[in-house]
């Protein structure tokens, strides 16, 4: 799989993005700056977490404004792979990829834990190689990562299987104590209506290896890779 | 010319910072404060002036980056 990941100012996990997919794909990801307008023709675009902008205004509001945004819109039309995490949710929102918008935790805090998640659908690009309803450990690291729709478009995502992962205690149950930001839904992921656009809060490329604590996260990138089979 | 835009969040979109704020001016013993919700003030000085035109500018400004749509709304005062 060709991957890409693109790198704003104070970005900060676009290297562990660029290590987990070298890894993972055995194919060096291609480094682009977000003032580059032109992207090589590759699978996948990874949109990293990080502090773009120093969140100047509201988190990703700038770096979806970026040069290199056009053409992260056009490989998206094309039907080309684009993940966002963390901040690179918060971008993808921005550029209204995804619909709703990240705000604020509820608690206030900055949480930084490894929680659960619950695979909500594994009929997806990202998600076939976990099964439905799985509970899986990744870690989250965020100030702004409370997830808000209105109404009618939670719905949408609900009924269309667009969740993609949840917010879980052990027992795979999604509690108010087991949502660490407030979340609608307990939601931690969504996918966009076709299919090839993922944005998460959980960061997945930090648990590839035992090493990092667990590698659950494998799963994530190994699905993206299979559905390109 | 001036225009004054301010970024507020809608109806219905809860806000924590606001909530905290409130228990802190409760905190410091400011009673009888029912509701505190937290916006933006943004200034820009413009070269345009004619009042409709920076107007109308300023509102595309505000569709494109200086409010998100999803969650907040805007209000321009220009002068």
């Amino acid at each position: 799989m060709k991957s890409a990941v693109v790198t704003f100012p104070a970005s900060n996990c676009d290297r562990d993005m660029y290590v987990a997919l070298e890894k993972i794909t055995g194919q060096t990801p291609h480094k682009i700056w977000h003032q580059d307008s032109d992207i090589p023709n590759v699978d996948l675009i990874a949109l990293p977490g990080g502090f773009s902008f120093g969140d100047y205004l509201r988190c990703g509001a700038m770096a979806a404004r970026s040069p290199a945004i056009k053409a992260i819109a056009e490989h998206a039309k094309r039907g080309g792979y684009v993940i966002g995490v963390c901040n690179g949710f918060q971008v993808l929102t921005e550029m209204g990829l995804l619909p709703g918008a990240l705000m604020r935790n509820a608690s206030l805090k900055f949480v930084c834990k490894t929680v659960q998640l619950k695979v909500e659908n594994s009929d997806s690009s990202f998600t076939n190689r976990y099964n439905t309803g799985q509970v899986v450990d990744i870690p989250v690291a965020h100030h702004d990562g409370n997830y808000f729709a209105d109404d009618q478009t939670l719905a949408k995502l609900e009924d269309n299987g667009q969740v993609a992962f949840r917010y879980v205690d052990e027992k795979g149950e999604a509690t108010p104590s087991s949502n660490p930001n407030g979340s609608q839904n307990n939601i931690a992921g969504i996918m966009n209506e076709r299919g090839n656009i993922l944005g998460m809060m959980p960061h997945p490329e930090r648990f590839i290896e035992n090493a990092q604590g667990g590698q659950d996260g494998r799963g994530f990138f190994e699905s993206i890779i299979n559905s390109l089979n | 010319m001036k225009a004054r835009v301010h970024i507020t969040l809608k109806n219905g979109v809860l806000d924590p910072q606001g909530k905290a704020i409130q228990h802190a001016l409760d905190a410091l013993g400011f009673s009888g404060v029912d509701d505190v919700r937290q916006g933006k003030y943004i200034e820009l000085d413009l070269a345009e002036t004619d009042k409709a035109a920076a107007k109308a500018n300023v509102e595309e400004m505000c569709k494109k980056l200086l409010s998100n749509m999803v969650i907040e709304n805007y209000a321009i005062d220009i002068d």
